[in-house]
């Protein structure tokens, strides 16, 4: 479905840990939106001198309801335009586009998925989580951050898997240590044969080592800085080797941020391959 | 006239539709927004938020001979009401662009000005060469100002005869039907010089202007923010210089047709640019802000110019350079002037 440029109002802000979770309503967004899918929100207000989208996975859509349809995201502070959309309130309006990019693709038969999400990304797995149970098939999930304040949707995801496994860096919440660590025995556990990832790229990356060790299909979502979230201002690039074996630098928010981890040249992301179609020749671009 | 001098016995006319059309050369245009090159990428992602076929044409992004990957990543930084970009000119080359960009333009009944760029004169000329007879084609925008090249020896547009051989080549090279427009920077000491160089060499018009060369330090790693370290300016930070471009080289060539751009987020933005002596606008960061900002500062260029009398685009084109005591005859009406009819009836 297109994307659709709407006039948001909050309907409601509440802290998540370290992060603040805004229920927006956005007529025309949550009807389509699938999960893995984003909107891109102007930040600042009408006299902003920030010109630039942010764009936020979304977290919840609700496509009924006495708003005609809203969209939650998760808001984590970066700077001055998430700072902006973290003190929004009840009544506030703020320029949304969405649904925007690709969604995760789902499995064509009941299969057990293992989704493991790193930080606030882990906002893009939960409607996932949904379709996967729609399908049949057996959720586990595994989330990881820095500290317990900054684990996103544990409750949450008690609520919708048969198992959550919880890591973090310091111990303060699960078992110490990375999402990387434990996920090998939930793999083992529960035979599952897919698997979804959101998180920070290094995390991707070595989730989808450990998938494609395996054999296992693995999607993740990626968040790579946008400028406008609809595909014309090619800031948001990494190279993603094509089905036809050609590197391209592709944008993660019209090609992705859903993609085939063993497809993503995760040593290559911030540059440009020599192989990539139309690198520079010796280094000039 | 005033509301008093108005007979009261006739019905107050409805202001008449403003002539939006325009001229770049031998181009004819039903409107003067365009989107900038670089901003609307070949028109299909926009498609969800407006009908390419509303504005006056479509600048595509700045195509080459081959392929092109762009640049590192980071390749965008925010800052004060603008943005720094270093994207390298990322692009499908001419091949595939003429094979699945332009055709889809055209089968939208959108009109295409195509900005080409090239490292060498020759590359210029083969990618004139290259669109010369394509179908959709409106006008051939010739990018000598990209600041996103390795080597600023190589922007063209610095200096005032190598401008002037890509564009003669160009000019050559392209259908006499299709106006060939000249992309000039705005980081020279003299633009006028360089537009002049440019028209003698057989530019029909000027866009002006690119991006502002920048830079951009992160102070938490130290370093240039972008990959490619310097980038180019652009948004409403950079508007004052470009209306000054506008307004010096109208000056200096009141013929030459200009194409303004730089900054433009509203109607009244846009407005600046035609007083200033522009005949056309063209829209670029602002559509990353606001996917419908071509259409929607259409529609309020179309609204600014009928508030202040002007019943033709062309009649603005380059009036705020009339003599200092030359009549105001184009204020913006007053709000009561404004009224509905039977609201003025009852004034007297």
């Amino acid at each position: 479905m297109a994307p659709v440029q709407v006039r948001g109002e909050v309907l409601g802000r509440r802290r998540a840990g370290a992060y603040h979770l805004l229920e927006i309503a956005a007529p025309g967004v949550a009807d389509s939106a699938r999960p893995g899918q984003f909107v891109a929100v102007t930040v600042g207000g009408p006299a902003s001198n920030m010109l630039l989208r942010r764009a936020l996975a979304i977290y919840r859509s609700t496509p009924v309801g006495a708003y005609s349809g809203t969209v939650t995201v998760v808001v984590a502070v970066h700077g001055r335009g998430t700072e902006w959309l973290a003190g929004l309130r009840q009544g506030d309006q703020l320029d949304v586009v969405g649904p925007l990019g690709t969604p995760f693709r789902l499995p064509p038969t009941p299969a057990g998925c293992v989704l493991v999400g790193g930080g606030y990304g882990s906002a893009a797995l939960f409607g996932l989580a949904d379709a996967l149970a729609a399908r049949d098939c057996r959720i586990d999930f595994v989330l990881g951050a820095g500290t317990a304040d900054r684990l996103f949707g544990e409750l949450e995801a008690k609520r919708a898997a048969a198992s959550v496994t919880v890591t973090t860096d310091d111990g303060s919440a699960g078992a110490a240590g990375l999402v990387t660590d434990a996920l090998p025995e939930v793999l083992d556990r529960t035979g599952a044969l897919w698997v979804y990832a959101c998180g920070p790229m290094p995390m991707l990356r070595a989730v989808g080592t450990i998938a494609a060790s395996r054999g296992l299909p693995c999607q993740v979502a990626v968040e790579e800085s946008m400028a406008c979230g609809v595909g014309v201002c090619m800031s948001c690039v990494l190279p993603v080797v094509g089905d036809d074996g050609v590197t391209r630098m592709v944008r993660s928010c019209v090609d992705g941020p859903v993609f085939r981890a063993d497809q993503v040249r995760w040593a290559d992301v911030g540059t440009v391959p020599p192989d990539a179609l139309g690198a520079p020749v010796g280094g000039r671009a | 006239m005033s509301i008093v001098d108005r007979p009261v016995d006739k019905p107050v006319p409805r202001a008449a539709p403003v002539d939006l059309s325009t001229a770049l050369g031998p181009l004819q245009l039903p409107n003067p927004v365009l989107t900038a090159s670089g901003c609307a990428a070949a028109g299909r992602e926009l498609a969800p938020f407006f009908d390419p076929a509303e504005l006056g044409a479509v600048t595509t992004k700045s195509v080459q001979l081959l392929p092109r990957s762009g640049r590192a990543t980071p390749r965008m930084a925010e800052t004060a009401s603008g943005m720094l970009n270093s994207i390298g000119l990322q692009g499908p080359g001419i091949e595939a662009f003429c094979e699945h960009d332009l055709p889809w333009l055209a089968e939208r009944g959108a009109r295409a000005v195509v900005s080409i760029a090239g490292s060498t004169v020759d590359e210029y000329a083969e990618l004139a060469g290259r669109l010369r007879g394509a179908a959709g084609v409106a006008a051939v925008e010739v990018n000598i100002s990209c600041p996103n090249v390795e080597d600023r020896g190589q922007v063209f547009a610095c200096d005032p005869d190598a401008a002037a051989r890509v564009v003669a080549a160009v000019r050559r090279e392209s259908s006499p039907l299709v106006p060939v427009l000249a992309k000039l920077s705005p980081d020279v000491t003299d633009i006028v010089a360089i537009a002049r160089s440019c028209v003698a060499a057989g530019a029909d018009g000027l866009s002006l202007v690119n991006t502002l060369l920048g830079l951009v330090i992160d102070p938490d790693t130290q370093r240039p923010a972008l990959a490619g370290r310097t980038g180019g300016l652009s948004g409403p930070a950079i508007r004052p210089v470009a209306v000054r471009c506008v307004w010096q080289v109208h000056a200096a060539l009141p013929a030459v047709p200009i194409v303004g751009m730089g900054g433009i987020m509203t109607g009244l933005d846009a407005l600046q640019f035609v007083l200033a002596g522009a005949s056309a606008v063209a829209v670029g960061t602002a559509i990353f802000h606001d996917p419908k900002a071509p259409v929607r500062i259409l529609a309020e260029l179309r609204d600014a110019l009928t508030a202040r009398g002007f019943r033709r685009l062309a009649d603005a084109v380059g009036y705020a350079h009339r003599a200092p005591d030359a009549p105001d005859e184009h204020r913006p009406r007053p709000a009561a002037d404004r009224r509905p009819v039977h609201r003025l009836l009852s004034v007297d």
